[in-house]
């Protein structure tokens, strides 16, 4: 681990050169101890795949005090604990019919193979939350076998359809509401991500394992999905 | 008991200080572009520091106060007048019902901010009313709308307050040329020496691609060996430097992450002093001690936040 200063009052935490899974577990822990142990001065904290940025409410602290704060904290982890931050596991539904997953004959032409195999292999994992970001409720996920990544789209869409489930490389996907995106778009989920209601806002944290179930139209209907 | 709005301009935005404490779920923070601006016009009404305000990117704009009260403007040099008369910027002056309030284009800077007693009541989503147009979050219907002819603001009507002026000392210059500080931290110890001197050694220009999210500047390419980046959490001020060697300075409603190595950060000060520049603006960067930064930001909050 190493911590550098970045401004007058954030700092950032690196935690290793590449993105793993025992990385992303570890980070995982470090965030939600970080939010117990310092979450009265933290303004804002971004956790994503090597890294944590941490500010600080710069009128409750100085930066040399929060950042000696953050360096105590990070001499108090215990491996042990990393248990104790064990992700949360989500289902998702998703509709893969042809009308809402706008980029099925690209993909299928990109990697050879057939769309119905494509769908088997996108539901047949676990994927990881490593990070959050892009718009709010946005999660990074991966990773996707290999045989079904794909670049993203050479010109991105102005309107990517809220709730579309998409490919990005080895990464996946969902839109939480309208946006651009230059993603390849295979399917579409009848869940809302975004809850500002909600204590936690989005339906995936940090951390999170996110499986996709396939769905069928009549289903994805009657669970509130929008074609 | 409204601001009814006639000439909304380019872009009027509800802000208030940002939306903290979700960008761990992509939430974008936004707030005021020049938080030094929008400081002094909530202090020259005695408002809480946070009170919302209206940010006029160019203008020009136009609005009438349907109760009397006292507002103030900072910001941007524009030619501002209550009904015919000119009143002057980075001061407070009573309205009564009726007044009609105009804003010219600015002939120097970009955004000013207009401040009412007692501030705008405007409702929070997430703590706050900052709009960020590109995440849908707050403004009038709070699905991040930028003001439009006709949007009425509520506010509570106001006893007349002394009106009053900001130091001189006080007001920056929004000159042709601008130095911009530079905290040398996140890569900024990776990129090599050519690049550096570069940096600070050449003279960059503000492109048209200015917007709430980034800067765009061209001048001579900054080169950084490894484009294959893992993404991470980005701080206000971040100097991106993406393939094409041209620096892009993230402002108030960037992306929480980005996967492009950054050469420093503007510090604080200065980064209220670029949101106010326009194409064309030539810039020399500088390198800024981080403690000094500090504390004047420090400074600069004992300051605002004294009760």
């Amino acid at each position: 681990m190493q911590v550098k200063l970045v401004n007058e009052n954030s700092l950032i935490i690196y935690f290793a050169e590449s993105v793993s899974i025992e990385t992303a577990d570890f980070i995982n822990y470090v965030y939600h101890r970080l939010n117990e142990d310092l979450g009265d001065v933290i303004e804002n904290i971004i956790p994503s795949y090597t890294s944590i940025l941490l500010s600080c409410h710069s009128r409750k602290i100085g930066l040399q005090a929060f950042l000696r704060l953050v360096n105590s904290a990070l001499n108090n982890l215990h491996s042990s604990q990393i248990d104790d931050f064990k992700p949360e596991q989500i289902e998702l539904p998703v509709y893969y019919g042809e009308e809402v997953a706008l980029d099925h004959e690209d993909i299928s032409q990109h990697t050879g193979i057939p769309f119905s195999e494509i769908i088997k292999l996108h539901t047949g994992e676990y994927y990881r939350v490593f990070a959050i970001g892009f718009a709010p409720g946005f999660a990074f996920l991966g990773n996707v076998p290999t045989q079904i990544a794909m670049p993203r789209k050479k010109s991105p869409r102005t309107n990517v359809p809220k709730g579309s489930v998409a490919i990005a490389d080895r990464q996946t996907a969902v839109y939480p509401n309208q946006s651009p995106g230059g993603w390849q778009i295979i399917g579409r989920t009848p869940i809302n991500l975004l809850d500002i209601t909600t204590k936690n806002l989005s339906k995936f944290s940090m951390g999170d394992q996110v499986k996709f179930k396939a769905i069928d139209k009549q289903t994805f209907l009657a669970m509130g999905g929008v074609l | 008991m409204t601001l009814r709005i006639k000439q909304a301009g380019a872009l009027s935005l509800i802000q208030d200080l940002g939306r903290f404490g979700y960008q761990d779920v992509g939430v974008t923070v936004g707030g005021p572009m020049d938080n030094h601006a929008f400081y002094w016009a909530n202090r020259l009404l005695d408002n809480p520091p946070n009170a919302s305000q209206i940010e006029i990117t160019m203008g020009p704009f136009a609005a009438v106060f349907e109760k009397s009260t006292t507002f103030s403007l900072c910001g941007a040099e524009v030619v501002a007048k209550l009904n015919t008369r000119i009143i002057s910027n980075w001061h407070s002056c009573v309205a009564e019902s009726g007044d009609v309030l105009s804003l010219s284009f600015p002939k120097k800077g970009l955004r000013t901010y207009l401040a009412i007693a007692g501030g705008f009541d405007v409702p929070k989503m997430l703590g706050s009313t900052s709009t960020v147009v590109r995440d849908q979050f707050g403004g009038m219907t709070q699905q991040g709308d930028k003001l439009r002819d006709g949007d009425t603001l509520p506010y509570q009507p106001n006893v007349s307050l002394f009106c009053r002026g900001a130091l001189k000392q006080f007001i920056p210059d929004y000159a042709e040329t601008i130095r911009i500080g530079v905290l040398p931290t996140y890569q900024f110890d990776q990129f090599d020496e050519k690049a550096i001197n570069t940096f600070l050694n050449e003279i960059y220009t503000v492109t048209p691609l200015i917007d709430r999210m980034g800067y765009r500047l061209e001048g001579a390419t900054i080169d950084f060996p490894d484009q294959n980046f893992i993404s991470e959490g980005i701080a206000p001020g971040s100097i991106q430097i993406p393939a094409n060697g041209q620096p892009i300075v993230l402002m108030r409603d960037r992306q929480s992450i980005g996967g492009y190595p950054k050469i420093g950060c503007v510090c604080n000060r200065d980064l209220n002093l670029l949101a106010q520049a326009t194409p064309g603006t030539k810039i020399q960067f500088f390198l800024q001690d981080l403690f000094e930064a500090e504390a004047e930001l420090q400074q600069e909050q004992h300051y605002f936040y004294r009760v």
